[in-house]
């Protein structure tokens, strides 16, 4: 439990810490606004590899809602 | 993607998606070109196991000042077999199908399989983005999805706020989802053993005896809280939280656990039965590197349950760019997960019932590895399209290191591998 509670505290100190001089300006966004850094850039594939993997594994969700919505787990 | 030009193919296939989705196409589609589509069809398929087709259309209308509207629609066609959870045996062994209507039978030292494994789900969400003000977004969604044997419905909502010249963003997302199981042959009355038609008089009888009601629900409630970081004009990270609550009927109706003799040989066969609720939580990770030409993004989850199950999984993809217009993009994906504590191999003769069991594979200890290569290339009129091939092998130790009699020869957690073909059209 402590490791998994490192594993979250640690991240989010170091981002939060180091907001105010993390980021960039609105003219320096031009690699980040494009659609291949997107998060997930391709939803539908995002959608289909979630849903394979929630079929053949025990562990869903994380990058989203884990949710039901088959009955194949 | 944001069609400025417009040309037939999609005034034509805008008009054959909303029918398709039974929207009024004059209604909704005020100005030609506003609407975009992205369009795939995936193939997946196991040796000797399931085999899925599933083709998704999605729709996408930008209304201005950053509102949105998603249509999406998925049909997935599965056919084949899945194990059933019984151990091999050196003597073919004979199962009831799960309506009770008819019997399949395993050869000797194979895995039992049911071949009777078929369906169609048509799954439909939509979800729906609008800003609140300069700093506050959110989002609202619905989705149902329809199997022969299963329902769900599910609607969730989510608020994100900007923060530091919006590189910084903090969210918060609920959904709340609601499934329904009403499987052919009712649901089994967990650990009752399997009926088996022998041409005895009084099958029927004893097949019905070990039927529950005909349906049952689960409740699914998960929350996200997420924080995405601006780290540079080439670096975004990700960080989330989720935690996931699930009660009603977790049982897989479809699955049994064999009960074994001191010889290794199956006595009788129980209706698997597992906990009635659930509570998952995870750690999500993901940064992604734009190298000014090539992209990486790297991904880690970290996974627990309170059914005992810890998991982890590493994603790695590498978009290399040919030059403007085409990619290749290798994907390594590595997962590891522990065995949930009331995951039983097989059940031993003259032992006490535990109070749970379950002998699917799924909820033991495996280990998943994913090797994939997409190509990607983009069209004129900014149509994009891809083809990606992948192959998955997931693969766990024999839990049972003290099997009895024939067992301790055989495989009892064989391999499964599959092939992932998919195909993206964006247009």
């Amino acid at each position: 439990m402590m490791l998994k509670v490192a594993a979250l505290i640690i991240p989010i100190t170091v981002l939060f810490s180091g907001c105010t001089n993390l980021g960039v300006e609105p003219w320096e966004r031009n690699l980040l606004a494009k659609p291949e850094m997107q998060l997930i850039a391709d939803p539908i594939e995002a959608g289909l590899d979630d849903h394979i993997y929630f079929s053949k594994e025990a562990s869903s969700g994380g990058r989203s809602f884990a949710g039901g919505g088959c009955g194949c787990n | 993607m944001q069609l400025k030009k417009q040309n037939k193919i999609t005034t034509t296939l805008t008009a054959a998606t909303c029918t398709l989705l039974g929207i009024n196409a004059a209604d909704t589609v005020a100005e030609e070109g506003d609407w975009d589509f992205d369009s795939a069809i995936l193939y997946y398929s196991e040796v000797d196991r399931v085999s899925a087709i599933e083709p998704v259309i999605t729709a996408k209308r930008e209304f201005g000042d950053e509102k949105s509207l998603n249509l999406k629609l998925v049909i997935d066609v599965l056919t084949g077999a899945s194990a059933n959870g019984a151990t091999p045996s050196d003597q073919p062994q004979t199962f009831t199908r799960p309506s009770g209507k008819g019997s399949y039978t395993e050869s000797a030292d194979e895995t039992p399989l049911d071949d009777t494994f078929k369906d169609t789900r048509v799954a439909f969400s939509t979800q729906w983005d609008q800003p609140l003000n300069s700093d506050y977004k959110t989002s609202l969604g619905a989705n149902f999805s329809t199997e022969y044997d299963y329902l769900s419905l599910s609607l969730n909502g989510s608020l994100t706020r900007d923060f530091n010249k919006r590189n910084t963003s903090v969210s918060a997302g609920l959904s709340v989802a609601n499934d329904t199981i009403s499987p052919e042959g009712d649901l089994p009355i967990g650990f009752s053993s399997m009926a088996i038609d022998r041409g005895q008089a009084g099958f029927d009888s004893e097949f019905n005896a070990t039927r529950d009601g005909g349906d049952d629900t689960k409740t699914t409630v998960d929350l996200i809280f997420g924080v995405t970081q601006v780290i540079s004009s080439q670096t975004v990270m990700q960080l989330s939280y989720s935690i996931s609550d699930s009660s009603g009927y977790l049982t897989d109706p479809f699955k049994i656990v064999s009960v074994v003799g001191n010889d290794g040989r199956p006595v009788d066969y129980r209706y698997e039965k597992r906990p009635d609720s659930r509570n998952k939580q995870s750690i999500y990770w993901q940064t992604k590197h734009h190298f000014t030409q090539d992209v990486l993004d790297i991904s880690y989850r970290l996974f627990w349950d309170d059914w005992d199950i810890t998991s982890h999984t590493i994603d790695l993809r590498y978009r290399w760019m040919f030059d403007s217009k085409r990619y290749l993009e290798p994907h390594f994906r590595y997962y590891s997960q522990s065995e949930a504590d009331f995951y039983h191999r097989f059940l031993r003769e003259g032992e006490t019932l535990p109070e749970y069991a379950s002998a699917d594979y799924r909820l033991g200890e495996l280990n998943g590895i994913t090797l994939g290569l997409k190509y990607g290339m983009k069209l004129a009129n900014e149509q994009e399209m891809s083809l990606r091939l992948e192959y998955y092998l997931q693969s766990g130790d024999n839990p049972e290191g003290d099997a009895p009699g024939i067992l301790s020869d055989m495989e009892l957690f064989p391999d499964v591998e599959a092939i992932i073909v998919q195909f993206s059209y964006n247009f």
